[in-house]
């Protein structure tokens, strides 16, 4: 197989798909960096312009700082719920706990939009006020499947007989939780939490609904899609919040992929 | 083993009161809203099992006809990610060897970018002053901006299409990287051409991971309503914008959450079909 030669048609259209996928986020980056208002080809001038206004817009920077508050709460709830539900998958058996895990596992499978409308229900009919808090929520549950199918592959890795061996010497069930069990699981927990984070930081269809009188900066975005003017910064926003959830991302890679 | 019982329900309550409370009791409260006659009252009170909604639905306008061209939509649009992502992951698999990390960081970094931002920046590609009519206009080509390619469902389909491409190849490629590379070699050895061994072998074989890129894709763009909000516009609409109408500008919530009720029963009869099609923890992954 490996004498195989590498068709170039198959090199090419990777290659031509990967430019393709690239081009439309290219072109918004040029968009956040031109010094014309409204865009159109030739480009008038480069200009930081816009970076610069987003950093002395009180409003934009409140949306940022709201979703950094809400991923920061929800993806933490997340991994915890995660670990609990993980342990319990992979080191215990009890009646209904394939009723737990596939409870866990439904929100992905469910639409985003019929899980927003049942949760507006919900916290309507509960005269529960839409906050920050209501988003939140709504992010820990989409995002414990993601923290569950993370940390459980994790807890497969290791098979059961380290906490035997603990528990042979004298360690309670807790003690040996706190003392081997977590640490073991600990670099998937950092890879779940970021990837909780990232999924909550640039969610949109929940957010719209939940969301209160202070918006999420995707919910904030896009209130602001009307006002043309104000894109190229929202732009520029948007790309500083891309770089910062691609750095997470490839932490969070780092931490899944770590050998301890 | 009494720590261990009580450890136990320290891990087993929190997180079953929490899915309770904050997804299965909202799911059973949007049921119930659905047998709901009117919007008048309190949410709890004056509350009377009624399928009127549901009738409502059935004779409306044109409901149940969006559902099928909403769903329609959904297949085409994961048909046509998996066939274009095919062959990517195929080169992943096969010829990319030690630059795999990178090719497939290369891919993915479009993925990791923020949802909201690639969908707008196709409101830009095709907006009547946008980057596609900039660019005919600027060399000439055309004399007047083109109107028609923003705010339709093609429109809608093309960015769906643009957004999915690069997650339905990793399902694909786990697939491809399962197959024991000794197999080719027996191919090979007993007279198998590539075309014959692609077809008989690496594409039989990879099935499990284009079943599970189909329904990956399909399971969240069937309910989707953000990019026909952004790019699709009202004669780009799906289903999901008429649940989200209902529960907005329209508010009639009872008949919301029965048109909600009718998509949750379609997604679930999907996942039916890929459970039989592919192991549930292989669309998981």
């Amino acid at each position: 197989m490996t004498a195989r030669r590498t068709p170039i048609p198959l090199v090419v259209y990777y290659f031509a798909l990967i430019a393709l996928l690239y081009l439309p986020i290219g072109i918004l980056f040029l968009f956040s960096i031109n010094s014309n208002v409204t865009f159109s080809f030739p480009l008038k001038g480069f200009s930081l312009a816009w970076y610069q206004q987003v950093l002395h817009n009180q409003p934009v920077l409140d949306s940022a700082r709201n979703s950094a508050v809400v991923a920061v709460g929800s993806s933490l709830a997340a991994t915890i719920l995660g670990i609990m539900v993980s342990i319990l998958m992979m080191r215990y058996q009890f009646r209904g706990k394939g009723l737990l895990v596939a409870l866990s596992v439904l929100p992905l499978i469910v639409p985003y939009i019929v899980l927003a409308v049942a949760l507006l229900l919900l916290f309507s009919a509960f005269h529960i006020q839409r906050s920050l808090l209501t988003v939140g929520i709504a992010h820990t549950v989409v995002a414990l499947p993601y923290t569950l199918l993370i940390i459980s592959s994790r807890l497969a890795g290791f098979d059961a007989s380290l906490e035997e061996a603990a528990m042979d010497l004298g360690a309670t069930y807790p003690t040996t939780l706190r003392r081997i069990v977590i640490p073991m699981i600990l670099p998937a927990a950092v890879s779940a939490w970021l990837t909780a984070f990232t999924v909550s930081f640039d969610e949109f269809a929940l957010a719209l609904f939940l969301a209160g009188t202070r918006p999420t900066f995707p919910v904030y975005l896009f209130s602001q899609l009307r006002f043309a003017n104000r894109l190229p910064m929202m732009i520029a926003l948007a790309v500083l919040m891309m770089i910062a959830t691609l750095i997470l991302v490839f932490i969070a890679e780092r931490f899944r992929s770590l050998d301890l | 083993m009494f720590d261990r019982r009580f450890t136990f329900w320290i891990l087993f309550l929190p997180p079953l009161i929490w899915l309770a409370a904050f997804f299965l009791f909202p799911l059973l409260l949007m049921a119930a809203f659905s047998f709901r006659a009117d919007t008048h009252g309190q949410l709890f009170s004056g509350w009377v099992l009624s399928f009127i909604q549901y009738a409502n639905v059935w004779s409306g306008s044109g409901f149940l006809r969006l559902l099928g061209l909403s769903t329609l939509i959904a297949l085409g649009v994961s048909l046509i990610v998996v066939l274009l992502s095919y062959p990517l992951a195929y080169f992943l698999a096969i010829y990319a060897r030690r630059r795999l990390g990178f090719y497939l960081v290369l891919l993915l970094v479009p993925f990791w970018t923020s949802y909201l931002l690639r969908v707008m920046a196709w409101k830009f590609m095709l907006g009547s002053n946008g980057v596609i009519n900039s660019v005919l206009l600027y060399l000439r080509i055309i004399q007047q901006p083109l109107e028609a390619l923003l705010y339709n469902r093609t429109a809608v389909m093309l960015t769906l299409i643009y957004v999915w491409i690069p997650f339905a190849a990793l399902p694909i490629l786990a697939a491809l990287q399962r197959i024991d590379p000794f197999i080719f070699e027996a191919a090979a050895d007993l007279g198998a051409r590539p075309l014959s061994q692609f077809l008989r072998i690496t594409l039989p074989l990879s099935l499990p991971g284009v079943f599970a890129a189909f329904f990956m894709v399909f399971i969240p763009t069937v309910g989707e309503y953000v990019t026909p909000l952004l790019v699709g516009g009202s004669s780009g609409s799906l289903y999901g914008n008429i649940i989200q109408d209902f529960f907005t500008k329209a508010a009639n919530w009872p008949l919301g959450s029965a048109l909600s009720m009718i998509m949750l029963a379609v997604t679930f009869v999907f996942l039916l079909i890929a459970t039989r099609l592919v192991k549930l923890r292989e669309l998981l992954q």
